[in-house]
């Protein structure tokens, strides 16, 4: 199985390792032609406006489109940005997953936080969950097939998944835990069972 | 001023040192700009700047207009904060706490106790386990980086020399630090007691390099970056993401040329996409040549 991390810009790095860690191929993605042998693909944390400009500049927009319409995406914090249909402000989209999510939704970084986080799936432990300056899922479109993952105590939604897709407003590549590498994983399997045996 | 790491009723935890270094890990792979106002932080932003750093003058005028150099006016500081989207940084002086307090106040998301302003302190650095709000420093060498980790820095930054436009500083510290890191983890065991001792570095922060072989928060090149080529040559000598100080808003064009440096970034290993970025730019920033320039005037030297 081979996994592509999109590298324009984030904590890239830390999901490569993650993987690598896994027994999973893990490569660095900064153009179009690098998504064409990919099982999967994680768009990582970063500065979402970042990670938007460059890839409209660099000509990513629609291959990313094409790629997510057939192929698993995993998206963390920008990544999860990125992914959503509306931000309530103007900045480049992939508009995949049917989800309204707002930015800096905690406040700034003095507001940023860790929290132990219940994910549907991984019920055996908690999460230690960290949120940077992170975005809340403000809306979900359950009737076209999101379903939620998490929620906060006060039952704000933090992750969420959509076929093959996944968005997760916190980053678990920062933390030891790789359950939900793991569980993207699988989605990659279980999405193209063929890929699994490379 | 909030502790360090306070618990909240419902069970979250603010200002862990997980959450401080984690922001800068987000910022990796970017480019931090110096602003001095609104509109400046603003072309940052639309250029792909993953940050900005707010501040009264940019070094360039700084060492031009000489006097003491101090935090930015609050109300500047306000006026970035809510002109754009993306984290905004502010300057405090080396060991000026109260200044630190202040800007925590403000919410500025990273405090940059900076060399680029005047000390405040000749001997102590500021005790940034006291703060929820994250601190990147200045260093020279690894000695200088570990003791300001050890003293809470969560992001470090080699300083090269602000306001030059002249990278020749910026890549002797870079190198410098990766230098020492790569040679530190040959050592045997017995050797680095002392060797902690010699530079001056925490031993149970050297004992963790030595294991790693990278430091332990992220680690962006500054000081001297003024051009995309710049900013690609501290990125493949190994740093995590540049800041550019006067480079960019004392160019010819700083829209056009920011951009230029934050492509470069990314692409840092495309000659081709360097090429192209690079061209037709407008003038650079005037620079000054480091090696013409008197001691005195030098500022990465700051620093305890």
């Amino acid at each position: 199985m081979k996994v592509g991390v999109l590298a324009l810009q984030g904590d890239f790095r830390e999901h490569i390792r993650m993987l690598r860690r896994l027994g999973v191929t893990a490569v660095e993605v900064r153009q179009a032609e690098q998504l064409a042998d990919l099982d999967g693909l994680i768009i990582p944390g970063g500065e979402s406006t970042t990670i938007g400009k460059l890839a409209t500049q660099f000509g990513l927009m629609e291959p990313l489109r094409r790629f997510g319409a057939e192929r698993p995406i995993w998206g963390t914090c920008a990544g999860m940005i990125f992914l959503a249909r509306d931000i309530g402000r103007d900045q480049p989209l992939l508009g995949l997953m049917d989800i309204s999510v707002n930015r800096n939704a905690f406040g700034r970084q003095v507001d940023s936080f860790e929290a132990a986080l219940e994910v549907s799936g991984l019920e055996d432990q908690p999460f230690k969950a960290i949120f940077i300056r992170a975005p809340l899922v403000t809306e979900v479109d359950e009737p076209a097939g999101v379903e939620i993952l998490a929620r906060l105590e006060d039952g704000g939604i933090v992750a969420v998944r959509q076929g093959h897709l996944l968005a997760t407003a916190f980053h678990t590549e920062l933390t030891g835990d790789d359950r939900l590498h793991h569980m993207f994983i699988e989605m990659i399997q279980k999405h193209q069972p063929t890929a699994a045996a490379s | 001023m909030s502790t360090n790491g306070q618990s909240n009723e419902n069970g979250t935890q603010k200002g862990t040192w997980a959450v401080k270094k984690g922001l800068a890990q987000m910022l990796k792979g970017g480019v931090i700009m110096d602003v001095v106002n609104a509109e400046q932080a603003k072309i940052a932003e639309d250029a792909g700047a993953v940050a900005v750093m707010a501040l009264e003058r940019v070094p360039a005028d700084i060492r031009a207009h000489g006097g003491v150099a101090r935090m930015s006016d609050p109300e500047k500081i306000i006026e970035i904060m809510e002109s754009v989207t993306i984290p905004v940084m502010a300057k405090a002086r080396i060991g000026h706490f109260v200044e630190a307090q202040i800007l925590e106040a403000l919410g500025a998301d990273y405090i940059d106790e900076s060399e680029v302003l005047t000390p405040a302190d000749e001997s102590y650095h500021i005790n940034k386990h006291d703060f929820t709000v994250p601190f990147v420093c200045g260093c020279r060498n690894l000695g200088e980086a570990l003791r300001r980790i050890g003293e809470g820095a969560a992001m470090i930054r080699t300083k090269g020399e602000a306001g030059t436009g002249d990278v020749v500083e910026a890549v002797r510290h870079a190198r410098t630090v990766l230098g020492e890191i790569r040679r530190l983890q040959n050592m045997p065991r017995e050797e680095l007691m002392t060797y902690a001792k010699e530079i001056g570095a925490p031993y149970h922060l050297v004992l963790e390099v030595a294991e790693t072989g990278e430091l332990p928060v992220v680690n962006f090149a500054a000081g001297g970056i003024a051009t995309p080529a710049d900013a690609a040559l501290m990125m493949q000598i190994g740093v995590d993401g540049v800041f550019v100080g006067s480079g960019i808003f004392k160019s010819g064009d700083p829209a056009k040329r920011a951009k230029a440096i934050v492509e470069a970034t990314t692409h840092y290993n495309d000659p081709a996409i360097l090429a192209e970025v690079s061209k037709g730019l407008g003038e650079a920033m005037v620079g000054i040549n480091v090696s013409a320039m008197p001691e005195e005037d030098r500022i990465a030297g700051r620093g305890w």
